[in-house]
């Protein structure tokens, strides 16, 4: 493999002209991010360098325990980051552990199986942290969505129940429309890719030095991959977390 | 005294240190037309919720047909107790979809003809079952909410306020309606402001800062 990969310290030194260039934007528009900016830029580069250097141990070291350690990580800090948007859907760290662990676990499993993947660190971790991300987004979005959609459908959802529709019967709508709304990053992106973005999974190979033509059947992969992880981490969670919005005796909250 | 549909003890209902229904005691029975008149904010409305079981009385109790109503299944309660909104919201896009709902909900196939009968029983078309809800008017959305709430006759009709805002000819045939059920035996509990109804009213009674009061025109 032709590796051209080259990013000296001295590089991302002046790629920092890159950050300036939006703080001064912010601070001249008076946007308000400057703060969360600098924050987001101090975590990144800590958490990468902490990442990097942890990444080599694991794959020098090769160990399934310490592979699957890694994963559980990934899955606790995407389930941590996806209560957080929650906004007070009670246990949403439970609903959301169990949405990223099974949809990471799942797509894992069927990818290892299919023989896409092999069970190394080097390919298992990437592979874990893409598909949590993407189902831990898809996840804080579908709460998102029914957070707003049980404020502002609440008549709605009343006279359901007035009826006498079960919990279910009542939600369904909304349920369906959290699901959708946690899906739609994933689908358009599905349906742009290769014409609108290079991913980076593809794009990163491609730099790397891989045929373009072989980077597109893993970025296909990837495609299918978290189409799967974010219907399928959105579903649980949007069916786990909907009879939240009820108290035991079937009223609204 | 003729069999009461529902017995109601000592029933207090509290949000945080605001008491909105204060010790109500009242019998109602079997098939009565009982008119609830009374200020607005007074607890009328969340009078009829907690009948509904749609509110949970924070102490007291509502006994329906001699059996607490909190010991029944919620979903055949609510189906047999049914509440009409003042301002109801319909569903999806059609009127079809809102008249699909109560066949629905009790896994039960959609009789188009029940339903077209239905809507001719207030006065609504038989090719308004396609129509879409947005361009109904407010008057043809209540009456399409009462279709949807009496498709399967319920034991106990609660009402609230739904003549308000009515033109008097739509009133004339929601009345007519409720009247047609009144005959077959259902118990109507309405709350109005409406003195057309309240003049018209079999039984009276109001509701003035959360307690059973005597209406102040008898």
């Amino acid at each position: 493999m032709n590796n051209n990969l080259i990013v000296s310290p001295t590089a991302l030194a002046f790629a920092v002209v890159l950050v300036v260039i939006a703080l001064a934007i912010n601070l001249k528009e008076k946007i308000g991010l400057e703060r969360d900016m600098i924050i987001g830029v101090v975590r990144a580069i800590i958490q990468l360098t902490i990442v990097g250097y942890v990444l080599t141990y694991i794959i020098k070291f090769n160990r399934v325990w310490l592979t699957a350690l890694m994963v559980a990580i990934i899955i606790f800090n995407a389930a941590q980051n996806a209560k957080g948007r929650a906004d007070g859907i009670p246990h949403a760290f439970l609903i959301s552990l169990l949405a990223i662990a099974t949809s990471t676990l799942v797509t894992i499993a069927l990818l290892i199986f299919a023989g896409a993947v092999k069970f190394v660190p080097s390919q298992i971790v990437p592979v874990s942290g893409m598909i949590a991300s993407n189902a831990m987004v898809a996840i804080g979005l579908s709460y998102r969505s029914m957070n707003t959609s049980f404020h502002d459908q609440r008549q709605g959802v009343l006279e359901r129940l007035a009826l006498g529709a079960t919990l279910k019967q009542s939600s369904a709508h909304i349920v369906q429309m959290a699901v959708r709304t946690g899906m739609a990053p994933t689908i358009d992106s599905a349906k742009t890719v290769g014409i609108v973005s290079l991913p980076g999974m593809m794009s990163g190979l491609i730099f790397a030095g891989v045929d373009p033509t072989k980077a597109i059947m893993y970025q296909i992969m990837v495609t299918f991959m978290l189409l799967a992880a974010t219907s399928i981490g959105s579903v649980i969670a949007c069916y786990l977390a909907y009879p939240r919005f009820y108290n035991a005796d079937m009223q609204l909250r | 005294m003729a069999e009461l549909i529902f017995d109601i003890q000592e029933l207090n209902y509290v949000v945080g240190d605001h008491q909105i229904l204060h010790s109500m005691t009242t019998q109602i029975e079997k098939g009565a037309n009982l008119t609830i008149e009374g200020p607005s904010g007074s607890g009328k409305s969340t009078f009829l919720r907690l009948l509904a079981t749609l509110l949970t009385p924070t102490s007291g109790t509502i006994l329906f047909e001699g059996r607490n109503q909190l010991e029944y299944p919620k979903i055949k309660y609510r189906q047999q107790v049914s509440y009409c909104f003042q301002q109801p919201t319909l569903f999806g896009e059609t009127v079809r979809d809102n008249l699909k709902f109560p066949f629905e909900i009790r896994n039960a196939a959609f009789d188009e003809q029940k339903v077209l009968t239905s809507l001719e029983s207030v006065e609504l078309s038989a090719d308004m079952i396609d129509q879409q809800i947005t361009k109904l008017s407010g008057g043809e959305k209540q009456r399409v909410a009462l279709v949807r709430n009496l498709l399967f006759t319920p034991k106990v009709l609660l009402l609230d306020e739904i003549s308000a805002g009515l033109d008097a000819d739509t009133k004339g045939v929601v009345h007519r309606l409720i009247q047609s059920y009144r005959a077959s035996g259902v118990t109507v509990i309405s709350v109005t402001h409406d003195e057309t109804e309240i003049a018209a009213a079999d039984d009276l009674i109001e509701i003035r800062n959360g307690q059973l009061g005597v209406p102040s025109h008898e």
